[in-house]
């Protein structure tokens, strides 16, 4: 197990004619703690995966180090790093029983043969894959076959870190909690360096001790799911976390307050207005409705999910979604106030912290 | 109760009709001159199986068939690892795989006869490129008269000939492994080898079923090229059996011996096929019933 960091790491793929213009990656500095659970979260070719891949030495960065506890990698294979990968799709080798398939890292490495045997027992137990030592891995399921691309680093018990690649993307969903739980379990008994690729919000919050989000190749947030879900630091994170994502408004700034559609809106942050492009942010739980007062809400759909209400509509030609807890009615002429406090400020897409001046 | 009728048959017609002209009828004539012999004159009387005790008692067909497994055994032996270690080597993108692609393919749109008479000058010592060449730098090469020159000649036609056949083939394998295949094999710490033969060979063994097959039954059907070449020469060093058979039906005209012989020969030739594809599939099925019929 080792902490990880990335020193002004950047990436660019190689196309036919050289570097390609776009980064992947854009330039970062990150230090990941020993034993920790990271999520890297983010749609879709936001770079996570070269990320993950960068770390695990599968891809050389264009630019930057990668340390493992202060041992400068960069240089080095997959194999002398010492990492674990599980990928998207299960990777199993098909000749192979279960039992070989996780000997089979163990056996390149030229272990001694009774203590592979020793580790693949224990390894099988783990998994729960025991009564299926001898059975062809090729037969099993996609989620037996996922448990043996993570039983093949799990077996390395000197692994530095185990990645994970948008693991359960193939996976039952009523099996994906079960998998998740397991991971977690094996964790908190192993403590080792997890990293854990995902576009999917749940997955990375509820594995995660850390989750990292990206957009378009940049860091814009690490945080806990807390702070990711009352503090975006980016409008991004905001409209990606929860479901539905952050309101995010176009606003004026007068004298420490916003002006939404003419309504003042009390802010925590002092801000100075000046040639920015602000912004606020308020959550669809934030947003109450009421008949009395406030601004008019013009209605386009209601979902019903169960637990409660999602209310879409427009304040003034601006797109808001609403949270309405169930068993509280929608008045005929809805009124929207949004709860002040839960309100952040963003200028320029970066949220304004509190104390801090626009710059 | 529901109406059964079995009308729906008459749909398999046309390709029951098709099978059966191009198929059934020929062969059935071939069985039919087998059981008889014939003077001339369409006169035929009924023989019984006494062709082809005569043929599977002859030492010619012995040597013939012989000489024909060897052929083959060889062919497959040079060819297979030959086409995987090519296949291998090519290039998974960038403009050398068009490149390679084209080159692969060229010696298979030459049309037999053609190859033949290619190899047959190549290896002429008074003019050949391949044959002179030889002999300039002091080799006593001469595959119309030396047994050994006249086979080594034979497999080096048919290895330039159908190898690309195998390389095209474990091509299409190798490029439809997904690359995260290799990926893990990386952080796994596997050798070229263990890659080979835990990832590649596992998932190109169908493909390669199928090359191994086909060059099977073309190697031991191989008639066109011997022929132009060497003829079946020198002596009958290289008549293999097909030569063999088309000497006996159309050289002698022995109709019955030769229907014999090519019922013998087919029968041959469908028996070690299917000795082949169980063996090579044989792991599948030992799985398939591990798991329960589905796979």
């Amino acid at each position: 197990m080792a902490s990880i960091q990335l020193h002004n790491i950047a990436h660019q793929y190689q196309t036919g004619s050289g570097l390609s213009s776009e980064y992947a990656v854009n330039t970062l500095q990150q230090t990941w703690a020993d034993g920790g659970a990271y999520a890297l979260l983010g749609p879709s070719g936001c770079g996570k995966t070269t990320l993950l891949n960068i770390i695990s030495g599968l891809l050389k960065p264009s630019e930057g180090r990668v340390l493992f506890d202060d041992v400068d990698v960069t240089d080095y294979s997959p194999e002398q790093r010492n990492i674990a990968q599980v990928f998207q799709f299960p990777v199993v080798y098909d000749s192979m029983t279960v039992a070989e398939n996780l000997a089979f890292p163990l056996r390149n490495r030229k272990l001694h043969k009774n203590e592979i045997e020793t580790r693949v027992a224990a390894a099988l137990i783990m998994l729960g894959l025991d009564a299926k030592a001898n059975v062809r891995a090729k037969s099993l399921n996609a989620d037996d076959k996922q448990k043996i691309s993570l039983g093949r680093g799990l077996v390395r018990t000197d692994v530095k870190a185990i990645l994970f690649d948008e693991p359960l993307t193939v996976i039952d969903p009523h099996l994906k909690w079960q998998l998740r739980t397991e991971l977690k379990k094996i964790h908190q008994q192993f403590q080792h360096t997890m990293i854990y690729v995902t576009h999917d919000q749940t997955e990375a919050l509820t594995f995660a001790d850390k989750v990292i989000v990206m957009y378009e190749g940049s860091v814009v947030q690490i945080g806990t799911g807390q702070e990711l879900f009352e503090k975006p630091e980016h409008t991004f994170v905001g409209k990606f976390i929860g479901s539905p994502g952050m309101n995010v408004l176009p606003c004026q700034i007068d004298e420490g307050s916003a002006i939404f559609c003419g309504n003042k809106i009390a802010l925590q942050q002092s801000v100075n207005a000046s040639g920015e492009r602000f912004e606020l942010g308020i959550r669809p739980e934030h947003i109450l409705i009421s008949a009395d007062s406030g601004m008019s809400l013009e209605i386009s759909s209601i979902n019903d999910v169960g637990k409660h209400l999602i209310v879409h509509g427009k304040v003034e030609g601006n797109e808001i979604s609403v949270i309405v807890k169930e068993g509280v009615g929608i008045p005929q002429n809805p009124k929207v106030n949004f709860q002040s406090e839960k309100v952040n400020l963003y200028a320029n897409d970066y949220r304004v912290s509190s104390g801090r001046g626009s710059s | 109760m529901k109406v059964q009728n079995n009308r729906a048959w008459f749909l398999v017609l046309p390709v029951l009709v098709l099978v059966a002209l191009s198929a059934v009828i020929p062969l059935m004539t071939v069985v039919n001159y087998s059981v008889q012999d014939t003077f001339g004159n369409n006169e035929f009387f009924w023989v019984g199986t006494e062709w082809f005790q005569e043929i599977l008692a002859s030492e010619r067909f012995h040597n013939a068939l012989l000489r024909t497994l060897l052929f083959s055994a060889l062919i497959l032996a040079i060819e297979i690892p030959l086409g995987i270690l090519i296949a291998l080597a090519m290039p998974k993108k960038g403009a050398g795989v068009s490149v390679c692609l084209v080159l692969m393919a060229l010696p298979l749109l030459i049309p037999w006869n053609v190859v033949g008479t290619i190899w047959q000058v190549f290896g002429r010592v008074d003019i050949g490129l391949l044959g002179h060449g030889l002999a300039e730098i002091g080799f006593d090469y001469n595959y119309t008269q030396d047994v050994f020159d006249a086979w080594a000649t034979l497999i080096a036609m048919d290895v330039w000939h159908w190898t690309s056949l195998v390389v095209l083939l474990c091509y299409s394998g190798l490029i439809a492994i997904p690359e995260v295949y290799y990926q893990a094999a990386r952080i796994d710490g596997a050798s070229r080898w263990a890659v080979f033969r835990y990832i590649q060979l596992p998932k190109i063994k169908r493909v390669l079923l199928i090359a191994v097959l086909l060059r099977f039954m073309d190697s031991f059907m191989i008639y066109t090229e011997p022929f132009v070449v060497t003829g079946g020469g020198p002596g009958n060093a290289t008549t293999f059996l097909s030569i063999d058979l088309v000497q006996m039906a159309v050289g002698q005209f022995d109709l019955g011996p030769a229907a014999a012989m090519s019922l013998i020969y087919f029968l041959v030739i469908l028996l070690l096929c299917w000795v082949f594809y169980t063996i090579m599939t044989s792991s599948d099925a030992e799985e398939s019933k591990r798991s329960g019929g589905g796979s």
